[in-house]
């Protein structure tokens, strides 16, 4: 067996494949979520986008498989879990915009719905298989079997890829990342300089919940690929605390994603070289890496650097 | 050549345009904040809005500015009526508007500010060609700012320069000055005024300055217009006027500088020490390090200096609200925590600023935070048992001595306007027969006339009873006005003290600014 033959050397190897298969949700929601926290507003209803998106792309692409073929039918589903995402965002922006409205409050509303929704429409495909997206196997030099899987990647992870740093300079060299910061930092500023606070949050809120969907289309479409009601297991709230660590920098949320794709692949990794001891705890240590940041990061004594001025509060 | 640059210099060979308010009325339901008010800004000249808080002229000039829509009336440059439909259409017309906050966004830079603040930039900035402009635009700025300093990273008379900067960079004609001052040391405020003033002479600019500050206006100003009540209360050349006819048009009635009295205490006993003290801002870091300050029975001690030097810090210390890093407090000799049995053994009461977020419940009603320091003891209640006659009973008290105006004992304190909040916490901190230690923290800000001199008597009077008062205030001239003793706090530490007969103002003026 290969595994033997690569013996502990299966163990970082797994935990970079993990990374290079586990972290596009991560990427793609804490992405979003910095757009959205950019403009001052949170959106923990990520979750329930994710699961959402993740639901009707799996839907989609079943669904469509007959009618334009199975190599598009799945990026028809990339594109409709997008889609479904901005409803969702929608509604949240909406919601958490009217007066006295706590934008945690809707968050939490908003994961229950999402969840729901997808939960409730999702019933009937659960069992039959989608197509799915296809891979870059840029492994195929290697006459290892792990190295081959570890190195297919999705066309989707590419994209967050690339997207990480052109949001930074999109926040850095247009109008509109100008307009988002100013928002996000000083709505008092924004609106002496006839910016619509209401119009770029909405926006930054829509925006970011569309990235948020096609996050959940790589759960459903790519890894693990398939649609079930625990797929998400807690990484669209993972992916909100993230951005906490990324310091709401975009580059950093792509060091934080793959940090945390590849802890979660430690317990499977683990297993694989034959340690079955604390399999759940291994498994469980994206959790705990979300808890020691967050103790990490929160103190009562003082104020977060780089987070936007206005973040949370009621304008 | 930049295009830019060429309508730069073509445009500054014309003068800025006469502006006219005509008869302008403004109605806020049934409240009338402007009646039929006019006002002539003529091109080239420095001019001044004056008026107490609540005359209309933030109203005026946010018509102007197309923030409000009037009522009736009309808005004219160079004869022609124009309307304002929003601030766009404003710098449009070449006004631009300086706030009394400033308006810049802290996290980023002096040149992303400039950037920003234009309506018709580009939807993607090329930082390079930027850079040339900006660069080419601050040869010919009446001050300098580095370009890619941090604005959360400047001081407060740089940011009031950078906002300036910006409606300059704007190519405004028309400046209007909110209180640009509150916030500036006096030095720098001269320094601002004056450069500001330099481009007036010049024919570059007119300016529309709101402010309250006799000492400015008559040092840089050419004509005023004077509101009161929301209507036009008249107007005039400054070399033609005295403070006190200027005073006259503002208040309604000549009005005598109200009288200090103060009592001399013969044995001054220390109540307020402050030992070594270090506390950290919200951020984590340090705020203030190290202070040392004593303050005696019958004596009223200030605390000066520019908003951001550690003030807030110190009064949240002392206050309980703050954890000191370092250092100790005592009252009386004894160590003190600020614990409410603390507070209430030694008799400690604080009148904190921004009083409805730091010293009330908003929601509870008038009644409750007037017992808040009193409604767990005897005659307000019994055991574990409040007792809600007495409780109304003393407020109603209350509310007759400090004259506080509210609709009934049971209306929640956030329904009631600015001064009748302070005037409420007033009434709580001070009504207590046996006061021992006053902490004031910017008493008077945001209020008018009247009660700001009622909140200054009501401080000596407690001093003459012979009450330890610490005061902290941005307002040089409430502190000249009240203490016995002055300091200057800058970047966490005293910079300068002195007993107030021998004060020097420059010196208070340049320690502030932490020279």
């Amino acid at each position: 067996m290969a595994t033997e033959a690569l013996g502990w050397w299966g163990v970082p190897l797994g935990i970079m494949a993990g990374m290079l298969r586990g972290s596009a949700p991560f990427l793609f929601v804490s992405l979003g979520e910095c757009l959205t926290e950019k403009s001052g507003k949170v959106n923990l209803g990520l979750e329930g986008t994710l699961l959402t998106g993740a639901m009707s792309a799996y839907a989609i692409s079943y669904l469509t498989e007959k009618s334009v073929g199975p190599a598009i039918s799945p990026w028809l589903g990339v594109l409709v879990a997008g889609l479904a995402g901005m409803v969702l965002g929608f509604i949240h922006a909406w919601l958490s915009q009217q007066p006295k409205v706590n934008d945690v409050a809707v968050g939490i509303a908003m994961i229950i719905f999402g969840s729901g929704i997808a939960f409730f429409l999702g019933k009937p495909f659960i069992q039959p298989p989608a197509p799915q997206l296809p891979t870059f196997d840029l492994g195929a030099w290697s006459n290892v079997p792990q190295i081959q899987s570890a190195l297919k990647i999705s066309p989707l992870l590419i994209i967050g890829i690339l997207l990480a740093p052109l949001m930074a300079w999109f926040f850095k060299s247009t109008r509109w990342g100008l307009f988002i910061r100013a928002v996000g930092d000083s709505p008092d500023a924004a609106l002496a300089m006839g910016i619509s606070i209401a119009k770029v949050r909405m926006l930054c809120i829509i925006a970011g919940s569309f990235l948020a969907g096609i996050g959940g289309a790589y759960l459903s479409l790519y890894y693990p690929g398939s649609w079930s009601e625990r797929i998400s297991s807690g990484q669209g709230l993972m992916a909100v605390a993230l951005v906490i660590f990324a310091r709401w920098n975009p580059i950093q949320c792509l060091w934080a994603s793959l940090l945390f794709g590849g802890a979660q692949a430690i317990g499977p990794a683990l297993q694989a070289v034959g340690v079955e001891g604390g399999y759940y705890l291994f498994n469980a240590s994206p959790y705990i890496l979300t808890l020691l940041i967050m103790i990490i990061t929160c103190s009562p004594k003082k104020t977060l650097t780089g987070a936007p001025g206005a973040l949370g509060t009621f304008t | 050549m930049n295009p830019a640059v060429e309508i730069s210099q073509t445009k500054e060979l014309d003068l800025p345009p006469e502006l006219e308010v005509v008869n302008m009325t403004k109605q806020f339901g049934q409240l009338i904040a402007l009646d039929q008010v006019s006002l002539t800004l003529k091109p080239g000249t420095f001019h001044a809005l004056l008026g107490e808080n609540g005359a209309g002229k933030s109203t005026l000039v946010k018509c102007v500015m197309g923030f409000y829509q009037p009522t009736s009336g009309e808005v004219r440059f160079n004869q022609q009526v124009q309307t304002i439909a929003s601030p766009r259409d404003a710098q449009r017309h070449g006004i631009g508007m300086v706030y009394q906050h400033f308006t810049s966004v802290p996290a980023m830079t002096v040149a992303e500010n400039l950037v920003l603040c234009r309506y018709e930039s580009a939807a993607l900035i090329d930082w390079k060609a930027e850079y040339e402009v900006l660069n080419a635009f601050m040869e010919t700025a009446p001050f300098k700012l580095p370009l890619s300093a941090i604005v959360a990273q400047l001081a407060a008379g740089e940011k009031q320069k950078l906002e300036i900067l910006k409606q300059l960079y704007l190519k405004s004609k028309i400046l209007i000055l909110d209180e640009p001052t509150s916030v500036l040391t006096p030095g720098e405020a001269d320094e601002v005024l004056g450069l500001i003033r330099q481009e007036v002479v010049a024919g570059h600019l007119s300016v529309l300055l709101i402010s309250h500050k006799f000492r400015e206006v008559t040092a840089f100003v050419d004509e005023i217009t004077v509101l009161r009540k929301g209507k036009f209360a008249g107007s005039g050349s400054v070399k033609d006027l005295t403070i006190a006819d200027m005073a006259e048009m503002m208040m309604g009635e000549k009005r005598d500088p109200q009288k200090v009295e103060k009592t001399v205490h013969p044995d001054p006993t220390p109540v307020l020490q402050i030992q070594e003290i270090h506390a950290n801002k919200d951020n984590g870091l340090e705020a203030i390090s190290g202070v040392n300050l004593t303050v005696n029975s019958g004596e009223i001690v200030g605390i000066a200096g520019i908003s951001g030097n550690g003030q807030r810090e110190l009064v949240e210390v002392l206050a309980g609200q703050r954890i000191a890093t370092a250092g100790q407090v005592l009252v009386n000799g004894e160590v003190y925590r600020a614990s409410r049995r603390e507070m209430f053994k030694h008799r400690v009461f604080v009148l904190p600023e921004e009083p409805l977020k730091n010293a009330c419940v908003p929601q509870m009603s008038v009644a409750e935070n007037l017992a808040l320091r009193t409604f767990d003891r005897s005659p307000q209640a019994k055991g574990w048992m409040l007792l809600f006659k007495p409780i109304r009973e003393a407020a109603q008290r209350l509310i007759k001595i400090f004259k506080i105006k509210t609709p009934s004992p049971e209306t929640p304190v956030s329904n009631l306007s600015g001064g009748n909040v302070q005037r409420t916490v007033l009434a709580r901190e001070l009504s207590s027969d046996h006061i021992n230690l006053l902490i004031a923290a910017n008493p008077c800000f945001g209020l008018d006339f009247a009660a700001v001199d009622y909140i200054h008597s009501e401080i000596l009077e407690t001093r003459n009873r012979g009450v330890a008062v610490l005061l902290v205030s941005e307002d040089l001239d409430e502190l000249l006005k009240l203490s016995d003793r002055i300091l200057v706090i800058s970047e966490g530490k005293f910079a300068y003290e002195s007993p107030i007969a021998t004060a020097d103002f420059a010196a208070i003026g340049r320690s502030m600014a932490g020279h």
